[in-house]
Formats: C-alpha cells, sequence, structure tokens
C-alpha cells in the first residue's frame, strides 16, 4: 500500500509543475497571445526560487521571489509583443533560449549546493488518517496552489465578467477594440499571470520536486506545458486531466524500468507531443470545435486604430 | 465656446446630435473635412456617400472609435467629447456594424453582456434578450453560439445588442447588405417602429431606393466634406446618385444580347459535398453559359455560391470530370492552372487575400495569377522558368491604363490601392487576357459607384466581343443592370436562368428564400 501511496505522491509531484505552466499559458493564450517563453519563465522562476531559499533560508519567500521573477521576464515578452507589436513566435522562443542562458549564469554559483525543500504539509491527526492522509494532506503548498488554480481559473474565465471580457479579446480582438475594452491591458495583465504561473512551476522544480539548482533543470517541461494547453483544448478541467496523464507517464516509466518494462525513455518522452499531434488533427477535422475551442485570434498582434 | 455659436438658418427643434466643424486628418489625407450636419430627434437620416467619401471615419468620430483633430459634437445642444464607444453607448449612442463586431466562439447573451457594465449578471441579459427580440419581432436564442448563427441572425444580435442600451440614437452602417429582400423589409418596420418611439436613427447605405423609402433626411459626402443635405423623399434615385459622385454617372450601355448558340460553361448534375459543417453542398447543379452573355447569378451570401465558385474555377475539384466543361474541354477532374490554359478566367470574391497577395506588388500579383496561361510571355529561359520582368509590367500597365487604376507609386503592394481601384485592378487583370470565359464573384463588392460602373461596363463589353461571362453577386442591381439571364443560388441548388426581361425582384426574392419548389412549379406555369 505505502508504495502505491509514494507513487501517486510522486505522480503528484511530477505533475504539477506542468499543471502550473500550462494553466498560466492557458490563460495567456484564451487572450489571444501565444508566448512560446514557458520555458524561459519556469527556468528563471526556478533558479530565483532557489536562489532566494539559499540566501533567506525560507523556501516560501523562494516561491513567491519566482513567480515575481517569471512574471518579470513575461513583463519583456509583453513589451516586445504588445507594446512593440514584435512577432510572438519569435520573441516567445527567444525568451527561452535567453532564460535558459540567464539562468545558468545566475546559477552558476548555486551549483551541487544542497537545496532547501520547502516541507510537506504536516497536521496531526488529518496527515496520519491512513492511506488518503498523505494524499490530501500531506502534500506541499504549490500542489494545493496548483490545484485550487485551475478551479479558480475555470471559474473565473467562465462564469466571471472580466473572464468573459478575457475571452472576447483572445475570440476578436478587432471587436473587442470596438466594444471599448482595452485590448493590450488584457493582454498584458494575462500575460503577467502566465509569466507568474510559469515561475511558481519553476520554484516546484528547484524547491519540492528535485530540490536543486541544475542547469537546464526544467528539461523541456515547458515545451510540455504549451502542448498540453492545445491537448487540452483551451480548456482548464482538460489541463488537470492531461498534466496528469503525462505526470503519470513520467513516473511510470522509471517504475516500468525498474521492473524491466523496457519502453524506451525517449518515446514516453515524446508522447505528450504526439497526443497534441493527434488532439490538433482531430480538432482541425472539426471546423465548430475549432470555432469553440481555439482563440480565433491567438498569436496575432495588435495595432487599435488611430 | 461652440454652444454660443450662431445657428446660421433657423432650426425647427433642437438636434438631438449636432456634428459642427468635425475634421480628421490620416497623414496627408483629410478624410474629414470641416464635416458639419445635424440629426433630429426621431428621424431616420442617411448618410450617403461613394467608398472613401469619409463616411466610415465620421461615423467612427461620433462613436468614439476615432478622435477628431478639430471640431465637436453637441449631444441635446450640450457639448460633448466622447473618448470612447463606451462613452457613446452612455450618451445613448449604439451602433451596428456593417462588418459584425460579434465574437462567434461566445455565446449571443455573451455577446450582449460584453457591452454592459460589468455588474449586469448574464441571466438577466438572456431574459432581456428574449423580451425585446420577441417585442421587435425579432426572434433570437440567448444561448445560441454565434459562430453557428446565419448572417441575418448576426444582425439581429447586433440590433439587439444595440436596443438594450435604450439609445436615442442608433447608427447602422450598410445593413441591408446581407440581407434578403424580404428580411430587409423585416429590417426596416423595426426602423420605423424606433422612429416612432422617437429615437432617432442614422443610416448608412449605397441603396438609394431603401433611403427614398425610409429617411426623411440626407446628408451627402464626397471627399470628405459634406457637399450636401437635402430630403431624399423629394430627390430621384439619380439626382442622390449625381450629388454622390459630384457628376452624372455614365449609365451602364447595354447592348442587345449577343448570346450564340455557341456552349462555353456547362456543369453537368454538379455535386460537391460540403468539406465542413458550415459549407454549403452543392447539388445537381446544371448550367450552361454561352459565348456573347453574361448569365447573373443571385442569391444571399453563403448559399453555396463560394462553393460553386470554388467548383469552377477548381479550387475544388469534382468528383466526375464531366460535371464541368470549359469550352468543349472536360475540366471537373482539374486544376486551376489546367483550366486558365484553355481561357478560363476567375476573379474571387476577396481582393486581398485571394484575389490578391497584400503585401505583394502589382506585378508580382499579375505574375501569380497568369504564370500558367501567358507563361509563353511571363517566362523565359525554357523549364528555368525565369520571371520576364519586363513583359509582366508592361502588363500591369496595360491593365492598370484600361481599367483607371489610381495608385499611389509606380508599383504599389496590392493592399496599398483603395478597394476600388485594387478591384479593378483584380478584374482588369483577367479581361486582359482575353478570356474565352470569365467567371467573377462579387465583382463590385465594397466598391464605390465610379470604379462599379467601369467594372460591369467591362463584363458588358466582354460579353459583347465574344466571351461567355458568369457573375456571381449578391447585388440585384447589379445582376438586373448586368446580366442576360438569370439563376438564382439557394442552400446549394441553382435555379434554372431566365432571360432578365422576365425575371422580377419579387420573384428573385422568393428564389433567394429558397422556395425552389412552388417557382418550379410556376416556371412551368409561365
Amino acid at each position: 500500500m505505502d508504495v502505491w501511496i509514494s507513487i501517486i505522491l510522486s505522480i503528484c509531484a511530477a505533475s504539477t509543475p506542468l499543471l502550473l505552466a500550462a494553466t498560466g499559458e492557458l490563460v495567456v493564450e484564451r487572450s489571444g497571445v501565444l508566448n512560446l517563453g514557458v520555458e524561459g519563465m519556469m527556468i528563471m522562476g526556478a533558479v530565483a526560487g532557489f536562489a532566494t531559499a539559499q540566501v533567506t533560508g525560507n523556501p516560501y519567500l523562494g516561491a513567491l521571489v519566482a513567480m515575481g521573477a517569471g512574471a518579470l521576464f513575461s513583463l519583456l515578452f509583453a513589451f516586445l509583443t504588445l507594446t512593440l507589436v514584435a512577432n510572438q513566435v519569435a520573441t516567445g522562443l527567444a525568451l527561452t533560449i535567453l532564460g535558459i542562458g540567464l539562468s545558468g549564469m545566475i546559477g552558476e554559483g548555486f551549483v551541487g549546493r544542497p537545496g532547501i525543500r520547502m516541507e510537506a504539509l504536516d497536521i496531526p491527526i488529518l496527515t496520519d488518517l491512513p492511506i488518503i492522509g498523505k494524499l490530501i494532506f500531506g502534500q506541499d503548498l504549490i500542489f494545493y496552489i496548483s490545484i485550487a488554480l485551475v478551479f479558480g481559473v475555470y471559474w473565473f474565465l467562465f462564469k466571471t465578467r472580466a473572464g468573459l471580457t478575457l475571452r472576447s479579446v483572445g475570440d476578436n480582438h478587432t471587436s473587442a477594440h470596438a466594444l471599448g475594452i482595452n485590448v493590450i491591458k488584457v493582454r498584458y495583465l494575462a500575460v503577467l499571470f502566465g509569466g507568474a504561473c510559469a515561475g511558481l512551476a519553476g520554484a516546484h522544480l528547484s524547491l519540492v520536486y528535485v530540490p536543486q539548482w541544475v542547469e537546464g533543470m526544467t528539461a523541456g517541461r515547458g515545451w510540455i506545458a504549451l502542448a498540453l494547453v492545445v491537448f487540452a483544448s483551451w480548456r482548464p478541467g482538460r489541463v488537470l486531466v492531461g498534466a496528469y496523464l503525462f505526470g503519470t507517464v513520467t513516473i511510470g516509466q522509471f517504475h516500468a524500468q525498474a521492473i524491466g518494462i523496457a519502453i524506451p525513455a525517449q518515446f514516453l518522452t515524446s508522447l505528450p507531443y504526439i497526443a497534441t499531434i493527434v488532439v490538433l488533427v482531430l480538432i482541425a477535422r472539426n471546423r465548430r470545435m475549432t470555432m469553440l475551442n481555439t482563440p480565433a485570434s491567438l498569436g496575432q498582434s495588435f495595432v487599435p486604430d488611430r | 465656446m461652440a454652444a454660443t455659436q450662431q445657428f446660421d438658418e433657423p432650426v425647427k427643434t433642437v438636434p438631438l446630435l449636432e456634428a459642427r466643424g468635425i475634421t480628421k486628418i490620416f497623414d496627408t489625407l483629410k478624410a474629414n473635412d470641416n464635416v458639419d450636419f445635424a440629426i433630429q430627434k426621431g428621424e431616420i437620416h442617411a448618410l450617403l456617400g461613394e467608398n472613401g467619401a469619409g463616411k466610415s471615419t465620421l461615423v467612427k468620430i461620433l462613436f468614439g472609435s476615432l478622435q477628431a483633430n478639430e471640431g465637436g459634437v453637441l449631444w441635446d445642444s450640450a457639448p460633448v467629447t466622447v473618448r470612447s464607444p463606451s462613452e457613446a453607448r452612455e450618451l445613448g449612442i449604439g451602433m451596428v456594424f456593417q462588418h459584425f463586431s460579434l465574437f462567434e466562439a461566445l455565446t449571443v447573451a455573451e455577446n450582449i453582456a460584453l457591452s454592459f457594465n460589468a455588474a449586469t449578471p448574464l441571466e438577466n441579459i438572456s431574459t432581456r434578450t428574449r423580451d425585446l427580440s420577441t417585442q421587435y419581432g425579432l426572434p433570437l436564442d440567448p444561448d445560441a453560439v454565434v459562430g453557428d448563427l446565419s448572417v441575418g441572425e448576426r444582425q439581429r444580435v447586433e440590433i439587439i445588442r444595440c436596443l438594450m442600451q435604450d439609445p436615442r440614437l442608433i447608427i447602422l452602417d450598410e445593413p441591408t447588405s446581407v440581407l434578403t429582400p424580404q428580411e430587409a423589409d423585416t429590417l426596416f418596420e423595426t426602423l420605423f417602429r424606433l422612429r416612432d418611439e422617437g429615437r432617432s436613427v442614422l443610416y448608412i447605405s449605397h441603396r438609394l431606393e431603401e433611403v427614398q423609402r425610409l429617411c426623411s433626411a440626407a446628408t451627402i459626402m464626397r471627399h470628405g466634406q459634406v457637399v450636401d443635405a437635402c430630403d431624399p423623399r423629394e430627390e430621384t434615385a439619380g439626382s442622390l446618385a449625381s450629388k454622390m459622385v459630384g457628376a452624372e454617372i455614365d449609365e451602364v450601355v447595354h447592348r442587345e444580347s449577343a448570346a450564340t448558340d455557341k456552349v462555353v460553361l456547362q456543369l453537368n448534375n454538379l455535386n460537391m459535398p460540403s468539406t465542413h459543417p458550415f459549407a454549403v453542398a452543392l447539388q445537381n447543379v446544371n448550367l450552361q453559359v454561352n459565348a456573347g452573355e453574361v448569365v447573373g447569378i443571385a442569391g444571399i451570401a453563403g448559399n453555396g455560391q463560394g462553393e460553386l465558385f470554388g467548383a469552377i474555377s477548381g479550387e475544388d475539384v469534382a468528383a466526375n470530370a464531366d460535371a464541368v466543361v470549359i469550352d468543349g474541354h472536360v475540366v471537373g477532374n482539374l486544376g486551376i492552372s489546367e483550366r486558365r490554359k484553355i481561357g478560363g478566367a476567375f476573379v474571387p470574391e476577396e481582393r486581398l487575400g485571394h484575389g490578391a497577395v497584400p503585401a505583394l506588388t502589382l506585378s508580382d500579383n499579375m505574375y501569380l495569377a497568369r504564370h500558367a496561361s501567358d507563361s509563353d510571355d511571363f517566362q523565359s529561359g525554357g523549364s528555368l522558368k525565369v520571371i520576364a520582368k519586363n513583359a509582366i509590367k508592361s502588363a500591369t500597365k496595360r491593365v492598370v491604363e484600361a481599367m483607371d487604376v489610381r495608385k499611389s507609386a509606380e508599383n504599389p503592394p496590392a493592399a496599398a490601392l483603395s478597394g476600388g481601384n485594387l478591384q479593378k485592378f483584380v478584374v482588369g487583370r483577367e479581361l486582359d487576357r482575353k478570356p474565352v470565359f470569365l467567371l467573377v464573384n462579387q465583382p463590385t463588392w465594397g466598391v464605390d459607384a465610379g470604379a462599379a460602373t467601369h467594372i460591369r461596363q467591362a463584363l458588358i463589353d466582354l460579353a459583347a466581343s465574344g466571351s461567355a461571362v458568369l457573375m456571381i453577386s449578391q447585388d440585384l442591381d447589379e445582376i438586373f443592370e448586368v446580366a442576360d439571364r438569370i439563376a438564382v443560388m439557394a442552400d446549394g441548388r441553382l435555379s434554372q436562368p431566365e432571360p432578365t426581361a422576365n425575371m422580377t425582384r419579387e420573384r428573385v426574392g422568393l428564389l433567394m428564400a429558397g422556395s425552389s419548389d412552388n417557382v418550379d412549379a410556376s416556371g412551368e406555369a409561365a
């Protein structure tokens, strides 16, 4: 039994950064912005969180600073693409490359240092309950935030006025502008939110999952998060399912190797992308599904009338 | 300061809205030049002018989407500054756009909610949508997704959205361009009702008969200035049109139908399945177009005209080759270039993005369209296919001169031309080849009256010179003016073409609405 609980716990830990980053990116893309810099923002969060925890000894402060670093990094993207109207794809890629390089430089002195782990919750009695105790009451704070975030984002997007405004901007920015909605402002806020989420996802890696600083430690998770958003056809609930599906595959791969089932690791790591392509093909075949799910102005720059 | 200004002439009542000295300058172009006009309470006021006359700019300024460089607006005789559309709505100005500003992925109620302040719950909006739409005879389901609605229904959403704010002034930009005559009648009833409630309507349209029927006042613009104000009921369509263009428009000269017995285009039971849920399947389309005649295809947008264009031009290939025969060649299974090589010419509806690549120059666009049909002239070096720049340049120049295309530079990108001038170029590019068969979709869509006449005349002249012309259009005036025979497309089916002289607008309207059964019957009877 304990084995299963520890497997489930490790699945949660593997899924949480994917879930955080993908949920943030979902909000960004729902506003019509394609930020391919998730990987870069995530690793900036990882290094900023780790460094702060090292200096202050406080992993929670580290997580906060990581969110700030992700948001600040995304602000650069927002300024370039929204204010200066640079191409979103190119800028996003540049952001990732810059993030990986910059984080390596900042983190140079931290390589090999033992990390400060964000401890799991330990509530007397509740955490000690059999089976569910550890799963429900015995995880780290970021895990709870990630779950709450999915529901929060769902509620925000589909139940609040601000969410409707955000979706409208992503669907047709020209019309939204004509209605007097400040398209650029909405997108700035969405991009910053996405940046903060990616930063927190990075902090989870360097403060909970590993916890250490290793150069390039995000190892493509930002790209998986991007793929997940499409896989989930821009729906928060499906992001949750998708993130845990890929978390399970990642963990399953280790255990499969341990018991001697030889599935090539490359195949498993490529699964999210294959799944995404399949989903894209399925959506593309049906115009109504595309219309309902894909933010129609995704990736398009917006320049208001004079 | 504006409020103290004296009226030049006595006015019966205080106008609801008065614009004074509005000037708007884009770079070097004066889009609005010292525009004065006034809308009275409870009147339907027409704003007339050719494309590019400055109507849209003026309306955008009134609605707050643009800011004037000079001049001001009086609302209920108090000076106001409208900085944004939401401020305009707070004042009581509502607008229904020509190109709908709706969100396809959202529901009707969500679309409407977006133009309200955040405090209004969605349920209230659903209820009020239902109430208002019944009250004004424009039925709508608030929970339907807008992407699933027809064009007419989308317009209803716009109108209801506008009415829900209880506006005192409603601006409609070309509202009937997408409607059947019957739908337009329903819209007019609604407008009359609004007028009777004391609201004012600013009605922008090219359709002079409509303006005469609806409006009790008109302001006419040309080159950014107000050139005249009149009561359209006391004018004729001809006098209004000449005020708009500043000179008597050349009437299209229609010769006696020069149709010969030679069949140039033949469609035999053309069937095309719909490629996506919103496409219309073509069902058993049969048609003959002879050399020397223009056949017009009328119909409301989205009834299969685009699909028919694709099937004839070769963008979509038919299942059986003999479904499409051009000039004796069986081409149903051939691509566009093959069809162009045997003398077919095709001008699609969208001039930017379909008919021309916006960012490429006119000569590049010339080459792209005619590289196959004119490969001897436009390419040299055999299989190297070196582009013959000079030949293309001179062909471009020829077209520009023949069609009187006005442009700012020697060889500008297509996007730099105004809609009318680009359309003249795109049509002229095909005419220049003297094609055996020309298919043109919406030849004068969004084109000013002068350019439209030019294009229509060119189509008639091409037919007179012995080519066959098939023209798809939603503009009934154009169809009646140009076509020798008229067919109507409804829901993927094409009615049998009949001589224009035997057709009436009412009959076309019925056919457009899809009542093919009784029309077939009456066709037999007649």
